[in-house]
């Protein structure tokens, strides 16, 4: 056996190794939170919000068709990606054993480690080439394709955290099968799924691959599903890539912009999953 | 078989995979009495009373043989629907699983509103809340969610939730295991009144109880029926010397 000595200098070692590993595992994300806010924080006001970007040469100008586009894009995306997702994960968890619920779930599987860029040439040569332009639609069509395998495989294991107890208690009153996975299991686990649902809507939003060739940009506001629409993701590659400095600053702005929004739903969603738990069964 | 048996098994054989976890098991139960079940843990008292409103099915790999009849009509036959069988026979399992989702309205009536019953919900939530001696408690908190209550008072909402359905026949397995003497003293209560509405079978691992509660009262061993009779008889004078010891604390 160990003396107490050499057991607390172990531990004392150990505490010190996680703590240091921790450190450095966030510095990443302090230094992007940092450099962001620092460049960015001068130029966010209410017009660079709610302007439409200026053109080249002149100064001022904003974002604002940039966050109503990526808003649209991503909730055309959620019209469609949500509830495929969604229904995809309650098939692999209540018939998922079979083969084919095993065929889906390697799919999804397969689907959803795509990169996103290949999910982009997708979408162009489906709904680009065909409609001979770039479109709000086909944006949209490639952020669903890249929501629906995360969102199944999150409901899956949502669902399958339900406890058999509450499956059976609903089935012994004589309930549908159908009619007990709708208002018991998917109730039950719905807390779960939305805050899954949040966490897809934050990732969709800050995609720029998949938007640059499929909604490509637009100087002005757009909301119509089959034109060319700006997003904050594109804006911002725009913005950075040009020679002026200006730009250079709104790329920042705008990018703060984004982590808030991204951000903002992500707390949402933690909030949403923490107040399920303290809810949820002893 | 007598023509007042409400429930009737034949020959019931269920398995797990390639063992069987109920051997060839053939016993009736009359209308409006009480079954006791016993037998050491893992004797197959669940599996039994699972195939009887045929959940056991609802286990990956399970297969039953035999059939039990309800009225004369086998729920084992072809067509049958299990959903309707199992409106007519309900059950309350071990551990409460209230839907926690749901207010303690809502848990009472689940069954009447999933399955689109229509009717007086109010008369029947106060009704079946008062059956089971949960009304004084909870008149005032009935929207509130069901979670919240003692582990005492969730077992005895599942009870409400399992008769608000009104079924024939109810199952109930060890429904007072996790309960203080005085919520189980009303659970037995309970299920004395209920018997006048109700055909009961109920697994207990308690010989007093037993003896409380029941008219009748069946011995399983390893999957096997081994001595079936009036209660009285059983716990006074058993026929098989294995059940002598059971119920005498020798071994189990
Ligand atoms: N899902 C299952 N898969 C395989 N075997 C099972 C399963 N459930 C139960 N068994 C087996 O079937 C037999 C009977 O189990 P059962 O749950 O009916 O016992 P029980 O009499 O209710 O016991 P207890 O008093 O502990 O509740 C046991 O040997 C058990 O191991
Ligand atoms: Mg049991």
């Amino acid at each position: 056996m160990k003396s107490q000595r050499s057991r607390r200098a172990v531990d004392l070692f150990m505490t010190a190794l996680c703590g240091t590993c921790t450190a450095l595992a966030l510095i990443p994300l302090a230094s992007i939170l940092w450099l962001v806010v620092r460049n960015g924080a001068g130029a966010i006001s209410l017009t660079f919000l709610t302007a439409l970007p200026a053109p080249v040469g002149e100064t001022g100008g904003g974002v604002g068709n940039a966050i109503a586009g990526t808003l649209f894009m991503v909730g055309l995306a959620a019209l469609c990606g949500v509830p495929l997702g969604i229904g995809a994960g309650v098939f692999l968890a209540e018939r998922g054993d079979g083969p084919l619920g095993r065929t889906v779930r390697f799919c999804a599987e397969v689907l959803g480690g795509v990169p996103s860029i290949v999910v982009g040439i997708v979408a162009w040569g489906l709904i680009v080439v065909p409609m001979h332009r770039f479109s709000a639609l086909a944006g949209a069509a490639a952020l669903a394709i890249l929501m629906i395998p995360t969102l199944a495989r999150a409901t899956e294991e949502m669902i399958r955290l339900v406890p058999t107890a509450l499956r059976e208690a609903s089935l012994a009153l004589g309930v549908p099968a159908w009619r007990t996975s709708l208002s018991v299991v998917l109730r039950t686990a719905l807390g779960g799924i939305v805050t899954a649902v949040l966490l897809a809507l934050a990732r969709a939003a800050g995609e720029t691959a998949p938007l640059l060739f499929t909604a490509l940009n637009n100087q002005y506001w757009n909301l119509r599903p089959d034109q060319p629409t700006s997003s904050l993701t594109v804006q911002i590659y725009n913005y950075a890539i040009s020679p002026y400095d200006d730009w250079h600053q709104k790329a920042w702005a705008a990018a703060l912009t984004l982590l808030l929004m991204v951000g903002l739903l992500n707390l949402t969603a933690r909030w949403l999953a923490g107040g399920r738990m303290q809810r949820g069964p002893a | 078989m007598s023509e007042r048996s409400k429930l009737e098994v034949r020959h019931l054989t269920a398995w797990f995979g390639k063992t069987a976890a109920i051997k060839d098991v053939s016993l009736s139960v009359p209308a409006h009495t009480v079954l006791a079940i016993i037998g050491p843990s893992g004797c197959g008292k669940s599996t039994f009373i699972r195939c009887l409103n045929r959940m056991h099915e609802l286990t990956a790999g399970t297969r039953v043989e035999g059939s039990v009849l309800i009225e004369g009509e086998d729920l084992y036959a072809r067509g049958v629907d299990p959903v309707f069988i199992r409106r007519r026979v309900g059950m309350v399992f071990q551990r409460p699983n209230v839907f926690p989702t749901m207010s303690i309205r809502e848990n009472v009536l689940a069954g009447l509103r999933l399955n689109g019953v229509r009717g007086d919900h109010a008369s029947i939530l106060e009704d079946t809340l008062r059956r089971t001696a949960l009304w004084d408690e909870v008149k005032d908190r009935l929207d509130e969610s069901a979670v919240r209550l003692s582990g005492g008072q969730q077992q005895r909402l599942c009870i409400a939730r399992a008769i608000a359905v009104e079924p024939e026949v109810l199952l109930m397995d060890e429904p007072a295991s996790a309960l203080d003497p005085i919520a189980t003293a009303r659970i037995e209560e309970l299920i004395g009144e209920l018997k006048q509405g109700y055909t009961i079978v109920i697994v207990t691992h308690n010989m007093q109880q037993a003896v409380r509660i029941s008219d009748d009262t069946a011995f399983f061993y390893l999957g096997e029926l081994v001595e079936h009779g009036p209660t009285k008889q059983i716990f006074t004078t058993p026929r098989v010397p294995r059940t002598e010891d059971y119920v005498t604390g020798k071994f189990g």
